[in-house]
């Protein structure tokens, strides 16, 4: 796939400001952890609910931890004491803290090198079961086969069940993927809400018991129609490696993990989410759950055309820090958007150039690719139009997973219809220019081969730029969507801590010893 | 004067309408759509499109002539003239009538994420080419940025001194702005605040009227820009010295 005629010097030059930017915050990242990365572990450890008073077990005993002992060192060594000292397997102990006035502190603490030992037989569990899913998945797909471009369409009633209504009915019409929206304000809950939900802003809840209602439906319907349909939901927030874990545990198939959305668009910590992200992404890579990237949002603040780049230099960032996590490019669903002002002339060349140049650099992942957003309007008919537009540059372009555009895009979360439609014009579109791209090579220095190029490079001088700054400073300085963010500021830092010597993290031990055999 | 909808002969009342109906499609579902359109006031309404769109869902299509008529002339709006004075306008008219500067805080309130239309109106670099308020000679504009809470918003106005309150919201579904706005009436209310304020709302799916009725000054939908809330606000604020 060359159409493009790229300079590949300069793309080797941004993977390697890219690799050396990622590997500038992960030496932040590993000396530090947070309370939502301890929580995952206790997850992943099998400890599940809630107490009388609604507060999950998880957060309880994480906030135990960091009242009344020593959460530098981890949780897991606090855990592994308490069983010993108490004599007790996991449910045992939790029943008994939950019915005595005890600290999860008040054990003596074991031997560091006998905490994998005792809590190896809980996480073995989790990391059993979550491995299944993936051979499950790979089974499936591997017998039903995938579409080369998927449609993607999002459901988002606030009621699972309503949910599900919707979910089915969008397989039925023809969409590969469907994804559950998370309720207004979600991604600032320090905590992951419990059980079944049925009312929610703007979305659902992302709850572990939402997610295997959905996992189970569309299985049936999956079945129903000798298709596998993907089932999506979001990671970013105070809580990404939690939701990675529930996630994993219940078979999600894609979760939107960025390495900065939630710093720019919910203003959270920027030190909290790279943490976060990192062991979020480890799991997704054991997993094989692909991530989505937020490339896209950029071009709803940001200029589509002057900050073309922007997203260009962001999608090798998010690259560097997915390798980091061990992600494999198959698993990088890196995203970007058609959201240039459609009265623009040329605007659908522009566009072309763009889309091109995505699938271009990133020739393995399976890119996300989001419809026009920003310049619909309440006219229904010409969203329609745009949103054709947007189908063919995605057939041209050959993306992975084609997010459908909806013509009510600036009036309501989908209707029924508006999906359906969608889905029908996507499928015309796939089907009636199925090899127009077979057929096309761009001009030589032409409009698009140019722009592509233009792109490019100031992506790479963009790189080079932050590979100086640092991404703090980047961040600061309002360089991704024009949003400023200070390095102290915004939500969750008070749940960031700096791990001791002595930490330990049984979960992200197994993963990097099960990454180094790998 | 009385009207109705326009096809291609005047008072036709050529009218479009789509909708699903819950169940499958059938000569009964198409039936049923024809009636509901009836119902609606349609006169010998045509089902020009029936689809099944899932399992025990049908969508249709239909056209009519609408039988109901408005009359014109009994029709009345609030509404707040679009300004056609320009930013030096605007500043001169602060210059002549206030000695010191007058002070905009803005926000998009509650859990909403959604910064652009406060940006729009607030920040420097303005929308559509109209310059927003940071801009204004005269007038002094803080941007809180999105998803700030009433509370802390009414805090940082008191301290501030705020001359004028711009609160933007986005999300709508299930009316979570409504009980926000409300809320933050209430609130200003309670700290005896809200008659020392200006209080304006705007968003997508905001306007005069309904801002009105929630207890705001103001509302402002799409495609109005800083000038327009700048005019309303300075107006209100010397009708407010003067009175
Ligand atoms: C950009 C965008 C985003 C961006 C926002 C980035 C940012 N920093 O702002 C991102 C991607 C982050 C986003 C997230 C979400 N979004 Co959004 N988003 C949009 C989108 C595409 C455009 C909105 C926009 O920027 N318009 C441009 C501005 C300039 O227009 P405006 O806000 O109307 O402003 C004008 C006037 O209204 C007025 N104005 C606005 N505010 C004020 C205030 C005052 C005081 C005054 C005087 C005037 C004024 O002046 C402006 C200029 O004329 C719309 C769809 C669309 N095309 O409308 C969906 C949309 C608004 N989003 C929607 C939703 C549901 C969400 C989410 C809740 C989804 C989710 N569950 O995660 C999240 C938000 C989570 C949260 N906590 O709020 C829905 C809302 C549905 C509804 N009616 O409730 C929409 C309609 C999309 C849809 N069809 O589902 N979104």
């Amino acid at each position: 796939m060359n159409k493009l005629n790229l300079d590949n010097k300069l793309i080797t030059s941004c993977r390697k400001y890219a690799k050396s930017i990622a590997k500038d915050v992960q030496d932040y990242i590993n000396k530090h952890s947070t309370v939502s990365v301890e929580r995952t572990v206790l997850r992943l450890l099998g400890i599940e609910g809630v107490d009388k008073f609604d507060v999950p077990l998880v957060n309880r005993l994480v906030d135990d931890v960091k009242e009344n002992g020593d959460l530098s060192l981890g949780v897991s060594i606090y855990i592994a004491s308490a069983l010993k000292a108490n004599n007790k397997n996991l449910t045992e102990y939790l029943d008994y803290y939950l019915s005595n006035n005890v600290s999860l502190t008040d054990n003596k603490l074991v031997n560091k090198n006998e905490v994998d030992k005792i809590l190896r037989l809980y996480y073995k569990k989790s990391l059993t079961k979550i491995k299944k899913n993936r051979d499950l998945r790979t089974k499936l797909i591997n017998k039903y086969g995938e579409r080369k471009t998927e449609l993607y369409v999002i459901v988002a009633t606030g009621n699972i069940d309503e949910d599900v209504l919707q979910a089915q009915e969008a397989a039925r019409a023809g969409a590969d993927i469907v994804a559950v929206i998370r309720s207004t304000g979600q991604s600032l809950l320090d905590y992951v809400p419990y059980g079944k939900t049925t009312e929610g802003f703007g979305g659902t809840y992302a709850t572990q018991e939402n997610f295997k209602i959905m996992r189970l439906a569309l299985d049936e319907v999956g079945n129903e129609l000798n298709r596998y349909i993907k089932l999506v939901n979001y990671a970013s927030g105070l809580c990404m490696p939690e939701i990675a874990a529930m996630g994993a545990l219940e078979r999600l198939d894609v979760l939107l993990n960025d390495s900065m959305y939630g710093i720019i668009f919910r203003d959270i910590n920027m030190k909290r989410t790279f943490i976060d992200q990192y062991f979020s992404r480890m799991l997704n890579a054991y997993s094989g759950i692909i991530i989505n990237t937020g490339e896209d949002n950029y071009l709803t603040t940001s200029d589509a055309v002057l900050e073309a780049h922007t997203v260009t230099a962001s999608q090798f960032i998010n690259e560097g820090f997915a390798l980091e996590a061990k992600l494999k490019p198959e698993l990088m669903g890196l995203g970007h958007a058609f959201e240039i002002n459609p009265n623009i002339e040329n605007s659908f060349l522009l566009e072309i150039a763009q889309a091109q140049l995505s699938r271009e650099l990133f020739p393995k992942a399976p890119l996300k690719y989001m419809p026009p957003t920003k310049h619909i309007n309440g006219n229904i008919f010409r969203a329609y139009q745009q949103n054709a537009m947007f189908n063919i540059v995605t057939n041209l372009t050959e993306q992975k997973i084609h997010l459908l555009g909806m013509m009510t895009e600036a009036i309501h979360t989908p209707f029924i219809s508006d999906r359906y439609l969608a889905i029908k014009n996507a499928e015309m579109i796939q089907k009636s220019m199925k090899s127009l791209t077979d057929e096309i090579t761009y001009k030589k220095d032409g409009f698009i081969q140019k722009r592509a190029n233009e792109v490019l490079e100031n992506a790479h001088m963009l790189l080079k730029q932050i590979d100086k700054d640092g991404m703090f400073k980047t961040l600061a300085n309002g360089v991704f969507a024009e949003t400023k963010r200070a390095e102290d500021a915004g939500k969750g830092l008070d749940g960031v801590f700096k791990k001791s010597n002595d930490y330990i993290n049984v979960v992200s031990d197994r993963l990097e010893a099960y990454f180094n055999e790998n | 004067m009385k009207i109705r909808p326009y096809g291609d002969t005047l008072n036709d009342g050529a009218t479009q309408v789509s909708f699903t109906l819950p169940i499958e499609l059938s000569a009964k579902a198409i039936q049923a759509a024809k009636e509901l359109a009836k119902k609606m006031g349609l006169i010998n309404p045509s089902v020009v499109h029936s689809e099944k769109i899932g399992k025990n869902f049908s969508f249709f299509i239909i056209y009519g002539a609408l039988n109901a008529n408005v009359d014109i002339d009994k029709i009345k709006v609030t509404e707040i003239k679009k300004t056609s004075k320009s930013q030096k306008e605007i500043e001169e008219m602060i210059k002549t009538n206030f000695e010191r500067e007058l002070i905009f805080v803005g926000a998009s309130t509650g859990t909403d994420a959604h910064t652009v239309g406060i940006d729009a109106i607030m920040n420097m670099k303005g929308f559509d080419g109209h310059y927003g308020l940071e801009r204004y000679q005269g007038i002094k504009a803080y941007n809180l940025g999105s998803q700030v809470n009433n509370e802390d918003f009414i805090k940082i106005a008191r301290d501030k001194k705020a001359d004028v309150l711009l609160v933007s919201q986005t999300v709508t579904q299930k009316d979570v702005h409504l009980k926000n706005l409300v809320e933050l009436v209430e609130l200003l209310e309670s700290e005896n605040l809200r008659d020392k304020v200006i209080l304006i709302a705007g968003g997508a799916r905001i306007n005069h009227e309904l801002a009105k009725e929630l207890g705001y000054d103001a509302g402002f939908g799409p495609g109005n820009y800083a000038e327009d809330v700048a005019l309303f606000a300075i107006e209100e604020l010397i009708k407010r010295k003067e009175g």
